[in-house]
C-alpha cells in the first residue's frame, strides 16, 4: 500500500468528488437541459445559425471538449496539492 | 527484431508526419494519373489496396510476444496519439459513412447521436478511465473480476463484453465489405471475407501494439478523407476554408427550400431500403415526446460510450493516470474534428440537391433532365437511389427522390462534381473507420476470452507462449464468426451499433462506476447488477421488437439500455446492503485506486 495517510486520502478524495460533480453539472446542462429547449433556442441566431440547432451540431460539442481538458488540469493540481501525483520518474516527455 | 521499441516512441510525430506526407503525395498521384486518363475504378482499386497493405505492413512490424506488449501495448503510448488511436477505434463505418445521411434525413433529431457520442467521454474521463488506468487491468473483466473477486462476476463481465462488441463487430465487418465490394469489384459475399483478412493482419501479430499503430495511421487517413471533400465543395459554394464555422447561412436558407419544396408531404410511393426527405433540418421537436425521445437517446449512447470495452481499454495503454485523462480530451478533440464536419456536410449536400439556384439543384427540375445525370444514373443502378414521377407531372417533388443515407457520404463528391480522385479518397477512408473499429472489437473480445476465461477462469498455469497462441486462435475463430454473420446481413448498420450501446450500458455502466466510487459495493451486488441487467435489457429489446410489446415511455429498441441499466443500478445497491461490506484488502484496493501515486493494483505482467 502506497504510503500515505488516511487524512490526506480522505482530503483528497473529497476534493475528487467535488470536480466530478462539478463536471458532471456543466455536462448534465449541455447535454440535456440545452437540448430539451432546443425548439425555443431555434428563435435565436447566433453565429448565423439558428441557436438550438448549433448547440446540438457543435456548440455541446466544443463545451465538452473544453471541459475535459480542463478537468485533467484541475484533476492533476488536486493530486500535486495532495502529494499523491505520480512520480515524476516515469516517461514524460512533450508527447506524454 | 521489431523497429517499433525504443526511440519509436520518441520519433512518433516525425514517423507520422512522413507517413501523413507520402498519403498526400499519393492523392496527387493518383489525382496526375486520373488527368492522364486513367480510369474510375483502377483509382477506386490502388486506393483501397494501397492503404491497406500499409496497415498490414505496420502490423507485421509490430508483431510481439511479449504479454504486456500484446496486450497493452507496453503501457508506453504517449497521450496525443493514444487519443488518435481511440478516435479510429471509435468511429465506425457507422460514423463514416451513416452520420451525415442520418443527419440529412433525420435532421436535429437524428443530431442526439453525435451529442452522445461525444458527451460520453465526459463520463469515460471523470469517472472510469484514470481510475482503471492506476488499476494496471489488461482487459474490463480483468477489472471486475479483481475488484469483485471471484471466477463469477469475471465471467458475467466477459459475457456482456463479448454480446456488446460482437454486435457491434458484425456491423462493422459488414462495412468493411460494403466497401471492399464497391471499390475492388468484387461480390459482397467475398468482400467480408478480404475485409476480415486486412483486419487479422492488422491486429493478430502485435495484439493490442499493432492495433495502436494501425489505429493511429488509419485515423490520419479517414480525418483527411472526411474533410478533404466538405472543405472542397464549401470552397465552390463559396463559404471558405472552415465551411464548419460559417454554413449558418446554408441552414438559413435550407429553412426557406423546405417551405418552398413542400417538405414533409408524405410520398406516395415506397421503395424498399430508400426514404425521401420528410423532416425539416434544424426545426427542434416541441412536443414532451420528441424531447423526451431526444434526451433519452442521448443518455444511452452516453452511458454506452462509457461502458464499451474496446474503448475503455485503450487507456490501459499510456503511460501513466495523468496521460490517461489527458488522452480522453485528445480523443474528443480528434473525434470533434470529424462529428462536427458530418451536420455541416449533411447541409451542404441538402442544399446541392434543394437549391434551385445551384447548378446541382435537381428539385424542381423536369425528371428526364435529372435522369440525363450521371451520379443519379450510377447510383440507381445499384439500387441506392430512386426518382419517380409519382403525380405524373414529369418534374420532381421532394417527395418523388429517394435514396440510401449513405449516399451523402459516399456520393457527395460526385453530386457536387468533384474529380473521382476524390471518391477513391473517401471509399479509402471508409475502410479505415471499418477497419480500425473491428479492429478494436475484436480484440476486446479474444483479450477477454484468451486472459479472462482461459487464462484467469480454465487454466491458471499457462505460460506465457500458450496464452499468446490462445489469443491469436481465439482472434481468427470470433472474426471469422463474425464475418459469417455479417455475410447473412442481418442487420442494418446502425440499428446494430446502436444495440451495442445499450447492452454494454446495460450490464456494465454500474459495476464500473461504482467499483471506484462506492466501497460498499460488493461482489454478490456486481452479479445482480451484471446479471439482471442484462437478462432486463435483453427481454425488453426483444419485446418491443419481436415480442409486439409497446414501448414504455417512448423507450423503444435504440434505447433499451435505460431500462437495463436503471435494474441493473437498483439490483446492485439492494443486494450489495443485504450482504455483506467488502472485506478490508478490496476496500484498500479502493483506496489505492483513487490515488495516482504508486504501483498499479495489478502487477505490470499478470
Amino acid at each position: 500500500m502506497t504510503d500515505v495517510d488516511q487524512s490526506t486520502r480522505e482530503a483528497h478524495w473529497a476534493k475528487t468528488k467535488g470536480l466530478m460533480i462539478t463536471t458532471l453539472i456543466i455536462w448534465f446542462i449541455f447535454s440535456y437541459l440545452v437540448h430539451w429547449f432546443a425548439d425555443s433556442l431555434n428563435n435565436v441566431t447566433f453565429l448565423g445559425f439558428p441557436l438550438g440547432f448549433y448547440m446540438a451540431a457543435q456548440g455541446s460539442l466544443v463545451i465538452f471538449v473544453v471541459l475535459i481538458f480542463w478537468f485533467a488540469r484541475r484533476q492533476h493540481s488536486i493530486d500535486v496539492e495532495h502529494g499523491v501525483a505520480e512520480d515524476e520518474d516515469k516517461p514524460s516527455g512533450r508527447w506524454n | 527484431m521489431s523497429i517499433i521499441k525504443g526511440d519509436f516512441i520518441d520519433n512518433l510525430p516525425k514517423v507520422y508526419g512522413l507517413y501523413t506526407g507520402g498519403f498526400v503525395i499519393f492523392i496527387l498521384l493518383m489525382a496526375i494519373l486520373e488527368q492522364a486518363g486513367l480510369g474510375a475504378d483502377t483509382i477506386g482499386i490502388l486506393f483501397v489496396a494501397f492503404t491497406v497493405v500499409i496497415y498490414a505492413a505496420i502490423g507485421w512490424l509490430s508483431r510481439t510476444m511479449q504479454v504486456d506488449a500484446y496486450y497493452v501495448a507496453g503501457r508506453q503510448v504517449p497521450a496525443v496519439f493514444n487519443g488518435m488511436a481511440t478516435a479510429a477505434d471509435w468511429m465506425s463505418g457507422a460514423s463514416f459513412v451513416a452520420m451525415a445521411g442520418g443527419i440529412y434525413f433525420g435532421g436535429h433529431g437524428y443530431i442526439a447521436f453525435v451529442v452522445g457520442w461525444t458527451g460520453g467521454y465526459v463520463l469515460v474521463a471523470s469517472l472510469m478511465a484514470p481510475y482503471l488506468r492506476k488499476f494496471g487491468c489488461y482487459t474490463v473483466p480483468d477489472f471486475i473480476g479483481t475488484r469483485y473477486g471471484g471466477n463469477l462476476a469475471r465471467f458475467l463481465a466477459v459475457c456482456v463484453l463479448t454480446l456488446a462488441s460482437f454486435t457491434y463487430v458484425t456491423a462493422q465487418i459488414n462495412a468493411t465489405g460494403t466497401i471492399a465490394s464497391r471499390a475492388l469489384q468484387i461480390p459482397f459475399e467475398v468482400g467480408v471475407w478480404f475485409g476480415l483478412l486486412g483486419i487479422l493482419l492488422c491486429s493478430m501479430l502485435g495484439g493490442m501494439r499493432a492495433v495502436t499503430w494501425t489505429q493511429v495511421a488509419q485515423y490520419i487517413v479517414l480525418i483527411i478523407a472526411y474533410v478533404v471533400p466538405v472543405i472542397w465543395m464549401s470552397n465552390k459554394q463559396g463559404f471558405g476554408l472552415i465551411p464548419q464555422l460559417v454554413y449558418g447561412d446554408a441552414v438559413m436558407r435550407l429553412g426557406e427550400l423546405e417551405t418552398l419544396h413542400g417538405v414533409g408531404t408524405k410520398p406516395t410511393e415506397a421503395f424498399a431500403g430508400l426514404k425521401a426527405l420528410t423532416v425539416a433540418h434544424y426545426e427542434a421537436g416541441t412536443t414532451f415526446a420528441a424531447k423526451w425521445k431526444f434526451v433519452t437517446l442521448v443518455f444511452c449512447m452516453m452511458a454506452g460510450t462509457a461502458s464499451l470495452p474496446h474503448i475503455l481499454m485503450r487507456y490501459f495503454t499510456t503511460p501513466s493516470v495523468k496521460a490517461a485523462r489527458q488522452s480522453v480530451a485528445w480523443s474528443l478533440f480528434f473525434i470533434f474534428l470529424l462529428y462536427f464536419t458530418a451536420p455541416a456536410l449533411a447541409t451542404f449536400t441538402k442544399l446541392q440537391v434543394l437549391d434551385p439556384n445551384l447548378a446541382t439543384g435537381i428539385i424542381g427540375k423536369a425528371i428526364t433532365e435529372v435522369n440525363a445525370l450521371d451520379w443519379i444514373q450510377k447510383w440507381s443502378n445499384v439500387g441506392f437511389l430512386a426518382i419517380s414521377d409519382s403525380n405524373g407531372d414529369g418534374i420532381l417533388q421532394i417527395n418523388e427522390f429517394f435514396m440510401r443515407g449513405d449516399i451523402v457520404v459516399l456520393a457527395t463528391p460526385e453530386i457536387a462534381g468533384l474529380p473521382y480522385v476524390i471518391s477513391g479518397l473517401v471509399a479509402a477512408g471508409g475502410m479505415a473507420a471499418a477497419m480500425s473499429t473491428a479492429d478494436g472489437l475484436l480484440l476486446a473480445i479474444a483479450n477477454a476470452l484468451s486472459h479472462d476465461l482461459y487464462y484467469k477462469i480454465i487454466d491458471p498455469k499457462a505460460d506465457t507462449k500458450h496464452r499468446l497462441i490462445v489469443a491469436r486462435v481465439l482472434l481468427i475463430v470470433i472474426g471469422a464468426a463474425a464475418a459469417f454473420v455479417a455475410s447473412m446481413k442481418l442487420t442494418s448498420i446502425l440499428g446494430a451499433v446502436a444495440w451495442a450501446f445499450d447492452f454494454a450500458m446495460s450490464g456494465l455502466f454500474f459495476p464500473l462506476v461504482l467499483g471506484v466510487w462506492w466501497k460498499r459495493a460488493n461482489r454478490q451486488g456486481a452479479i445482480a447488477g451484471m446479471f439482471f441487467g442484462l437478462l432486463t435489457g435483453t427481454w425488453y429489446l426483444y419485446m418491443v421488437k419481436w415480442g409486439g410489446m409497446e414501448p414504455w415511455l417512448y423507450i423503444d429498441h435504440l434505447r433499451f439500455g435505460i431500462i437495463g441499466a436503471a435494474v441493473s443500478l437498483v439490483a446492485m445497491i439492494v443486494v450489495s446492503l443485504a450482504t455483506a461490506e467488502p472485506d478490508e484488502e478490496t476496500q484498500r484496493m479502493v483506496d489505492e485506486v483513487r490515488i495516482p501515486k504508486g504501483e498499479s493494483v495489478l502487477s505490470s505482467t499478470h
